[in-house]
Parts: structure tokens; C-alpha cells; sequence
């Protein structure tokens, strides 16, 4: 429950800029909380000043946090390919291992993927746990959720890391679920509280309004998923030593309860975003769909990749899949030109790591420029056909 | 057939700033919304109704308020709706939270399908959908883009992945996420807005559900939120204002610098 202590609330009124959900008003100079409209999410607690909001908790079983040890990577891979983003946890989980003195595993999933072990131990991984089995040759959730879970029950790993998906944020929330356990989704930062050993588990929420550390106090593991682009990976080194277990799973599922029926491949000749070395964004400044042939005729004369604000996409200019930002993708290129975005908190959120980024913009107060290395305040209409104009004269 | 569908109430984020001054939510004028996200899935779920019949239930967890929510699904066409509001709901993460709809699912008992969004646009997790599924034990899909085919006891539904779509066949009952690609909503028809004002609302408590309060709200939640800070985007911008021949020849300048690093 949620109190608010009345000898230490001096109504400074912090808590009312820090509520989201317009719960706390100030009445002779004391906080009060409406019930009908708080969900109990503790921002106001953290932004007090006085420490005069208590939100208590009834105490749950402790469980003996000591038989969890270890750090578990999920290793996503379809048809024999690793999924880029497992190389980056296992960057961060050997960097969390260490810290705890702990393994790395990586748990692989699949059939006749024997063959990519060498691989994880040669990014980090000390072990490699294997269900190779004909029903997880292809993803389907309840049979990688079971095997996974029957996996942690036997090995009680202390923090399971897994990218932030389609697969990952398909089936580990299910997992959570069966080893009745925290997850926290789209993690960006991760680190070990010197005090508990907790793993701190930072993301966004509100659309990249706000960030939010979260701890699993007193339940384990401690699972979290992780955007691609957010971690980086340790240098491959093949010398690496490292072990490989072969588990077996009993999955005691109907075969017919899910049928993969085949997949089929997006058909695009534009370069996925999430792994371009330049991207070229276009927001609502293109004012109109046509336009948006200026941002795509820029990036072609780069050999970049085509992004896209929220409201490009909102306003059907283009595919969701070119979407960039919290409720689209996060990327990382080495170049990042965002043309015609304002830079809604939103937007920042998925492209802010950028190595070096370029705003085009008329507005000259628009916040792209706050997070931009490279700030052009004018007419995109002017300046992106000029541009592009230029690259292609220098590659002739 | 019985559709499912679970809706949030979320604050508009788009509309949420950051007081440069204080670093806090500025939280005056922000509306309550559907979650955009739930939206397509009411849609998907009326579509369904209207193309194998069934009855669409909409059933949201949260304070009072939520009710206006609730009101405008029977606007876009669901038939009935269902409240979880309870203090002790109250601070729920995504496993008490999927817990207490599935206890609620559990309760209405007869079910084809459960539909929600992709994800809420305040939490952005995405893991109340197959928590849901964890809970009562059935199949789920998340980032459904299309239900190719439909039946009582079977759906063949296609996946969004990041370079193209699955095409999965599950057995019903069964929990789907939907993305955005799945449809169009429709706006609320003039027969639908009478009907949300006159809709009876069922309003359901922990008691209800046969729930110990120990399992759910803040109680039943694992995680905790620690604190909460501003994200800070300050940089040194090299700004130009100038005109637009130059502009280029310093963008050119500094691409050159980049790509022969």
C-alpha cells in the first residue's frame, strides 16, 4: 500500500511532476494520493525529497538466493544462424559473470545445431547447454518455453539474459510465468548492485519518457530481455575453452497444439536497418508521402538503409518495418541523418546511440538537435536533393 | 465462439514531455486512451465476430476510470466488458497482472480466442499476451499480422519476425498478440456509441476471482522499480544556420572525415 507520512510531506509538490497518471494532488500543503487513480508504480516514491512516501509490499517466502548461481545467455538461432544480438549478451553476460565470479552459459535450442558451440565459447560462453531435438527445429513457443524452463529448474542459473526478439519476446515472458519469476523487458543498461548482488536492470518506459531501474528482490533467476544494438560483444577469440552439455527435454506436448508451416522471407530490395552502417531517416517534415523518394534516393547514393519517425509510418509513408524508435527499432549505424524529425523522446529512444549523428531541420529549437553531432537548421526541400546530388557526383 | 479481448487504459505518451527544469513528466493536459495497440486487436476480434459469429468480450484490469475504456470497445463493436478493479490489483507487473486476467478468463470459462496488442505503450513489455497463455496452459502467437484461417477448434495465423512471417497452425483455445499490420479500426459507428452508453459494465474484485491477495497487485509482483530518472540527451551540437549550398558542402566535409576513418 501507499502512504503518504504527513510530519515529513512538506507539499513541495515533486511527486505531482513526477505522477504519470495524475493520482497526487496538493491539499493544505500535504500530498494525497486519489486511489482510483494510482497504479502504485513508485515514481513519486524515488522523487521525494523527503522520503515522506512509503509504498510497502507484504513480505513474500524468501527463497536462498545462494542456489542460484551463474549467468545464462539464450542462444536465438534459426536454421543453423545466430541471432546478432546473442553475440552482445554474451559481451554483457561474461561482463556480469565476472563480476559475480559466476559461469557463462549459453543455452542453445534447435536440432543438429551442435556445430555452432564453438562459436559462443569462442565470444564468451564458458559452457553451452543443448536441447537438440527434432521439435524444436523450428520456433514455436510453448515447446522452446518448456524445454528453457525444465532447463532452469535443473541448473537454477542466478540471471537469464535473451534478446529483446520477436522470439525472445514471444516465449520467455512464458517462462517467467512458469518459474514464477520477474522479467524485465528491453533492458539498456545492465550492472550488479554492490550491496545485494541483485542484478539493476534499466529500460525505458512511457515511450522513452522516462528510465526506470528495476530489481528482482527476492525471486530467481532474474530475467531480462535486451534490444539488439544495445550491448556490445568481446572481440571473437577462438582460443577460448569452454564446455558443451547435452540435456535432454520430455516435452509432454500434443505435436499438433502448434505446426510450423513454413516461412516466408520479406520480399524488399532495401537494406534491414537494424544492421546498416548508415541509415537515413525521414519524419513528418516531408510533409507528404511523394517526398519521402528524397530520403530514399540519399540513401541509396550512400549505400544506406532507410528509417522512418513514427509519424512516417502512422501516416503510411512507409513499411513499419523501417519504423525507428521505442515502438519500432533500435539502431546503431555509424552514420544516422535524420531528416525532417522533430525528435519526439519516442524517436531518441531508438537511434540516440547513434556514432555520429546528423539532423536536418528547419525548426532550430526542434530536440533532434540536443542528441545530433552535426546540427543543419534550413529547408530539407533545399538541401537533401543538393545532397545527394553531391555524393553522386564524388562516387562517379 | 468467444472472443477475448484484453485492453489497457495507458496515458497518451506521445503527448508526455520532460520539464527541462525540474527533469520530471509534465503530466498536465495528457489524456487516458485505449492503448493504440489494443485497438487493432478489438478490431481483429469484431472481425471475427462478424465473419464466424460469437460474442466479443473486452476485459480490462485497472482503476475505476478504466470504465471509459472499456465503453468505447462496445463503441467499436464489443458486446460485452468486464472490469478488474480492486486496490489490490493495484502496482501489479506483468505476472500478477496476467495472472489476474487469466483468473478472470478462467472465470468466464467458455473461450475460442484471446486477443491483445503487441504491447502497452506505458510499459512497452509486450508480456501480458503470453503470460496470459502461461496461465491457463494454452497456445500462443505473439506479432500476429494475419489469421489466414479460422475454426472452432484450429487457426492458422501468420507471425511477424524481423525479415519476414511465420505461418503457424495452432489448436483453440489459444492467446494471439496482434501487430499493427492486421487491420485498419474502424471509427465508432453512431449505433455503437448508444450502445457503449447503455452497455452493462460487470465489475469484478480479488474476491471474485478467488484471488489471495498475496498473488496479486504489488504483492504479487517480483519486480520492483528501484527509481526513476530523466534519460539525458545532451551532446555538443556543432549547429549551422546558414545557406543551403553551404550547409551541404559542411555535410559533405564531415561524411568524407567519416567514411575514410
Amino acid at each position: 500500500m501507499i502512504e503518504v507520512l504527513i510530519d515529513k510531506c512538506v507539499g513541495c509538490g515533486a511527486c505531482l511532476l513526477a505522477c504519470a497518471y495524475d493520482a497526487i494532488k496538493i491539499e493544505d500543503k500535504i500530498a494525497v494520493i486519489n486511489p482510483d487513480k494510482c497504479i502504485l508504480c513508485g515514481a513519486c516514491v524515488s522523487t521525494c525529497p523527503f522520503e515522506a512516501i512509503l509504498l510497502r509490499k507484504a513480505k513474500s517466502e524468501a527463497i536462498d538466493k545462494r542456489e542460484y548461481n551463474g549467468v545464462w545467455v539464450f542462444a536465438e538461432q534459426r536454421d543453423g544462424v545466430i541471432a546478432p544480438v546473442v553475440f552482445e549478451l554474451l559481451g554483457k553476460g561474461r561482463e556480469l559473470a565476472d563480476e559475480l565470479s559466476a559461469e557463462l552459459s549459453a543455452v542453445l535450442l534447435g536440432h543438429q545445431i551442435e556445430s555452432l558451440s564453438s562459436e559462443l565459447i569462442a565470444f564468451g560462453a564458458d559452457q553451452v547447454i543443448i536441447v537438440d531435438d527434432p521439435a524444436l527445429k523450428h520456433f514455436r513457443d510453448e515447446f522452446y518455453a518448456k524445454a528453457f524452463t525444465e532447463l532452469a529448474l535443473k541448473y537454477k542459473p542466478s540471471v537469464t539474459l535473451a534478446g529483446a526478439t520477436v522470439i525472445g519476446r514471444s516465449f520467455i515472458p512464458r517462462v517467467s510465468i512458469n518459474l514464477h519469476t520477474g522479467l524485465t523487458a528491453d533492458c539498456t543498461g545492465l550492472s550488479i548492485d554492490p550491496d545485494t548482488g541483485d542484478l539493476l536492470q534499466t529500460r525505458p518506459a512511457f515511450g522513452g519518457n522516462i528510465m526506470a531501474t528495476i530489481r528482482t528482490a527476492n525471486h530467481r533467476p532474474q530475467m531480462a530481455t535486451v534490444r539488439h544494438k544495445v550491448m556490445n560483444p568481446i572481440p571473437r577469440d577462438d582460443s577460448r575453452n569452454g564446455i558443451v552439455i547435452q540435456e535432454q527435454v520430455n516435452f509432454d506436448l500434443d505435436e499438433e497444439r502448434t505446426v510450423w508451416l513454413g516461412f516466408e522471407k520479406e520480399k524488399t530490395n532495401l537494406i534491414n536497418i537494424t544492421e546498416a552502417n548508415i541509415i537515413v531517416s525521414g519524419g513528418r517534415g516531408l510533409k507528404e508521402s511523394k517526398n519521402f523518394a528524397l530520403i530514399e534516393e540519399l540513401a541509396n547514393a550512400l549505400g544506406g538503409a532507410v528509417g522512418a519517425s513514427r509519424a512516417a509510418v502512422d501516416s503510411e509513408w512507409i513499411a513499419y518495418s523501417h519504423q525507428v524508435g521505442q515502438t519500432g527499432k533500435t539502431v546503431k549505424p555509424l552514420i544516422y541523418i535524420a531528416v525532417g524529425i522533430s525528435g519526439a523522446i519516442q524517436h531518441l529512444a531508438g537511434m540516440s546511440s547513434s556514432d555520429y549523428i546528423i539532423a536536418i531541420n528547419k525548426d532550430p529549437d526542434a530536440p533532434i538537435f540536443k542528441v545530433a553531432d552535426l546540427g543543419i537548421v534550413g529547408d530539407l526541400f533545399e538541401i537533401v536533393p543538393k545532397l545527394t546530388k553531391r555524393i553522386k557526383e564524388q562516387r562517379v | 465462439m468467444h472472443y477475448i479481448v484484453c485492453v489497457k487504459q495507458v496515458p497518451n505518451t506521445t503527448e508526455i514531455k520532460i520539464d527541462p527544469k525540474t527533469n520530471t513528466l509534465v503530466r498536465e493536459g495528457v489524456e487516458s486512451i485505449l492503448n493504440p495497440f489494443d485497438a487493432y486487436a478489438v478490431e481483429e476480434a469484431v472481425r471475427l465476430k462478424e465473419k464466424y459469429g460469437g460474442t466479443v468480450t473486452a476485459i480490462s484490469m485497472g482503476p475505476n476510470q478504466c470504465e471509459t475504456t472499456l465503453r468505447e470497445t462496445v463503441s467499436l463493436g464489443v458486446d460485452n466488458i468486464i472490469l478488474l478493479s480492486d486496490r489490490r490489483f493495484a502496482g501489479a507487473d506483468t505476472l500478477a497482472t496476467s495472472l489476474t486476467l487469466a483468473a478472470a478468463i478462467r472465470k468466464i470459462g467458455d473461450y475460442t480466442l484471446i486477443l491483445t496488442g503487441q504491447q502497452a505503450i506505458d510499459g512497452d513489455t509486450g508480456q501480458v499476451g503470453p503470460g496470459i497463455a502461461a496461465h491457463l496452459k494454452i497456445p500462443q502467437t505473439c506479432y500476429v499480422r494475419k489469421i489466414e484461417s479460422f475454426s472452432e477448434n484450429s487457426a492458422v495465423v501468420e507471425r511477424l519476425l524481423e525479415d519476414g512471417y511465420d505461418r503457424i497452425s495452432m489448436q483453440l483455445p489459444a492467446v494471439i498478440s496482434v501487430v499493427k499490420e492486421i487491420n485498419v479500426p474502424r471509427l465508432p459507428s453512431l449505433r455503437g456509441k448508444k450502445n457503449a452508453k447503455t452497455a452493462v459494465l460487470t465489475v469484478w474484485n480479488c474476491d471474485d476471482l478467488g484471488l489471495n491477495e498475496k498473488e496479486t497487485g504489488l504483492n504479487g509482483s517480483p519486480t520492483q522499480v528501484m527509481s526513476i530518472f530523466s534519460p539525458h540527451h545532451e551532446k555538443q551540437v556543432e549547429k549551422f544556420e546558414g545557406n543551403s549550398d553551404e550547409a551541404v558542402e559542411l555535410i559533405i566535409e564531415h561524411l568524407s572525415k567519416l567514411t575514410h576513418r
